[in-house]
């Protein structure tokens, strides 16, 4: 059968199981978009395609899939790179596909030519420039199995014009000439061995549980493994909701704005087993003190993170689910040998969980404080729903107080830290797990306002989302940083809380929009849009502007120096 | 021996493919990793291009490095060649002044390290050495009375002593050529 390349790269898509993509047309990638008419993939249209690359982002958090986003040459894929690195360093797998103009004129500067190829080899991890019509099948096919196998990560397709109009002989392939890449799965027996060696013999250990393990999808291996040997679990902010909050063993959140316990776990164990997690400054402080004390077990499908920032005494490269599910077996076959007696530390743990639970002072009537509003929706939406956050305060608060039980509940852009991802994200989370489960994007007033365009594209695709905008005012997070270590000399930060109107920008975009200003308007308002079910709303809430997220580590400094309230930073800079 | 502190000799063999040595060169600089020299060429398998780097960094890095290369899908393997245990070949070309009374001094002094003369004019000769990097350095040192004119230097090639290949193309999984 003969077909174009455009027809080719929508045949590919199928061929792959894709059913859903995001993405906006354009000069160079416009041949594509004819083939799409008759195609069964369903497509968003988005108002930027930096949302595009967003909703293909949260589409893959929320499913486990690979995230599509096609857009065309020179601005729209520079608009994209923002997104290619948010899912570079969070792990996410998404296949950009972008024009480019036609072969001919690659290099001489032409109408919308930019080299992006070039400009995304950093944030990708891997991107291939097409060059003849017959390689579209094998490049798109590569390309999705590279973002999704191993560490997974954003792949890039660059197909010149003139390439997508050339027509060839279809032929989808049955292998991929991939002979330089081939990710480690199962981890070394030896190893594994080891492992549990270090394991039986500790007094204060405790499981470091990674994003990664989000990304394996090995929520119930991390259980059977936690639970069998009775073993304390820090989820670190990429892996929330990887391990039940409500479970006795779950500790906490570790790092800069980390449960108080999960940091302080850490900080005393004699055994880190950390698994798919990468040692990041957030959650480690200063590297010299952290955890200084423990031994490390590091398990890693990725092996440049084992011995990056903290050298490990037992390296395991592997996919984590499948180590898990070897570290399970292991160790069931001679549990009372591997099982640690660790009661002690246990209860320890256990004290330190209940002794510093976050607090704040929310008055019965007035303002509203934003933990409440967070414990509120949380409390509102419950389990069955899945979270998508921001950068910034609202994001440290909803990872700290909404309880989550399982993974992929919890979506935010840990990595890049990524301002605007949150109402995209939310929309292709929503894409991707359907009706029947609600997606709630909780977002700062600074954030919403990066991206916020894209209501239009969940109006006109009917994606019923519930966009909550913690409203203080303030960006949040920076205004913080100067009250805290710039003598509260305030620059830049003031983002009036009526500037927009967030209720009649509801109104504009035709959804029901809401406010609550006060404690007693908060739980109406949010039981209001808790009932609609089947299109976006959009609620304002007003929150006190000056609020501080505790616990702190400062940044640079020891996790030992944790900053557990306000009431205590306030006594350390009186002295 | 030339195993000057820091400086570690990487074989990486890649996928004769566009854009792989920016993509190799590309992570060196976006990681902070110092490169003293690089070469690229083709290699007897017509798929394999070979880049030698010799990179400076202590120990600990290397290993994060050659951890880093081996995530580009294009790199096939990469092999540290120890110093001692390798041939190391480093191209120099260097133009030196010469006068009447000096020229044969000069040719002398080439001669003695095996030197080609490229190229005589009247106040100038042109000298060719391939050669380790040190025995380059020693001759610049003796021609440097003579005054150099122009230099210029290929960046390290490499190879391991004795009859083993790094090359063997069954073993990096290549596909046969169609």
């Amino acid at each position: 059968m003969q077909v174009t390349g455009a027809q080719a790269v929508m045949k590919s898509l199928e061929q792959l199981g894709v059913t859903d993509v995001f993405g906006y047309p354009g000069g160079a990638i416009l041949p594509a978009y004819d083939p799409l008419v008759d195609s069964p993939l369903n497509h968003v249209l988005v108002r930027h395609e930096q949302g595009a690359v967003h909703m293909a982002e949260g589409y893959a958090q929320a499913t486990g899939k690979v995230g599509v986003c096609i857009v065309t040459s020179g601005p729209a894929a520079t608009n994209i790179v923002t997104g290619l690195q948010d899912a570079h360093l969070d792990s996410i797998p998404v296949l950009a596909i972008t024009g480019q103009v036609a072969s001919g004129a690659i290099g001489s500067d032409a109408f919308q030519e930019a080299d992006v190829t070039g400009i995304t080899m950093p944030c990708t991890k891997h991107n291939e420039l097409v060059r003849e019509v017959a390689r579209i099948p094998a490049a798109i096919k590569e390309a999705f199995h590279i973002a999704s196998t191993g560490r997974p990560g954003p792949v890039l397709v660059d197909i010149p014009k003139d390439i997508l109009n050339a027509v060839f002989e279809w032929r989808w392939p049955d292998t991929m000439d991939l002979p330089g890449y081939r990710p480690t799965v199962r981890g070394h027996g030896k190893m594994v061995k080891d492992a549990l060696d270090l394991i039986s013999q500790a007094e204060r250990p405790v499981i470091y549980a990674g994003g990664g393990l989000v990304r394996a999808g090995a929520q119930e291996e991390l259980f059977e493994f936690a639970t069998m040997l009775e073993l304390p679990v820090v989820t670190t902010l990429m892996a929330r909701g990887v391990f039940p909050d409500r479970h006795e063993l779950w500790v906490g959140m570790p790092g800069m704005h980390g449960h108080w316990a999960a940091t302080k776990a850490f900080q005393e164990s004699d055994l880190l087993i950390t698994l798919a997690a990468r040692f990041d400054d957030r959650v480690t402080g200063r590297l010299e003190d952290f955890a200084p004390k423990a031994r490390i077990i590091h398990v890693d499908v990725d092996p440049a993170e084992i011995g990056k920032n903290r050298e490990p005494d037992v390296p395991i490269v592997g996919d984590a689910k499948v180590v898990l599910g070897q570290l399970v077996e292991v160790a069931r076959a001679k549990l009372a040998e591997v099982k640690p007696e660790i009661s002690a530390w246990r209860a320890t743990v256990a004290a330190w969980k209940a002794g510093h639970p976050l607090a704040w002072d929310q008055a019965d009537e007035g303002v509203i404080k934003p933990q409440t509003a967070i414990s509120a929706i949380a409390q509102t939406w419950g389990d069955e729903a899945v979270y998508v956050a921001g950068v910034g305060q609202h994001q440290m608060w909803s990872s700290q107080l909404i309880p989550f039980s399982r993974q992929r509940q919890w979506i935010n852009s840990g990595g890049l830290g990524t301002m605007g991802f949150a109402v995209p994200a939310a929309m292709g989370a929503k894409v991707g797990v359907g009706r029947d489960v609600p997606v709630v994007c909780i977002d700062g007033d600074g954030c919403f306002q990066m991206t916020f365009q894209e209501i239009a594209a969940a109006v006109q695709h009917d994606i019923p989302v519930t966009f909550i905008v913690i409203n203080n005012g303030y960006l949040g997070m920076v205004r913080q940083w100067q009250s805290l270590f710039y003598e509260g000399r305030l620059s830049q930060v003031t983002l009036p809380q009526d500037l927009p109107d967030l209720v009649k920008i509801a109104d504009a975009y035709g959804i029901p929009g809401f406010r609550a200003m006060t404690i007693a308007e908060l739980q109406p308002v949010l039981d209001k849009a808790h009932e609609i079910t089947d299109r976006p709303v959009l609620i304002d809430v007003r929150v006190d502007p000056m609020e501080n997220v505790f616990p702190m580590v400062p940044a640079g400094g020891s996790n030992d120096d944790v900053i557990e309230s306000d009431a205590e930073w306030r006594e350390r800079s009186a002295q | 021996m030339s195993s000057i502190q820091g400086r570690h000799i990487l074989a990486v063999l890649v996928e004769n493919k566009p854009g792989v040595l920016t993509r190799v060169a590309g992570m060196f600089a976006r990681r902070g990793y110092n490169i003293h020299s690089l070469a690229v060429g083709p290699t007897e398998d017509p798929r394999v291009s070979r880049i030698t780097i010799v990179a400076g960094t202590e120990a600990v890095r290397l290993e994060q490095i050659i951890k880093q290369l081996n995530k580009l899908i294009h790199v096939l393997k990469i092999v540290e060649l120890a110093h001692g245990d390798s041939i190391e070949r480093e191209l120099q070309l260097v133009k030196v002044s010469a006068t009447t009374q000096t020229r044969s001094q000069i040719i002398e002094l080439a001669d003695v390290f095996h030197a080609e003369i490229a190229d005589v004019d009247h106040d100038a000769i042109t000298i060719e050495l391939a050669s380790t990097p040190e025995r380059l350095e020693s001759l610049v040192d003796l021609l440097a009375p003579y005054g150099i004119r122009e230099l210029v230097r290929t960046g390290t090639i490499a190879l391991a002593r004795g009859e083993k290949s790094i090359t063997d193309g069954s073993k990096l999984r290549l596909r046969p050529v169609s």
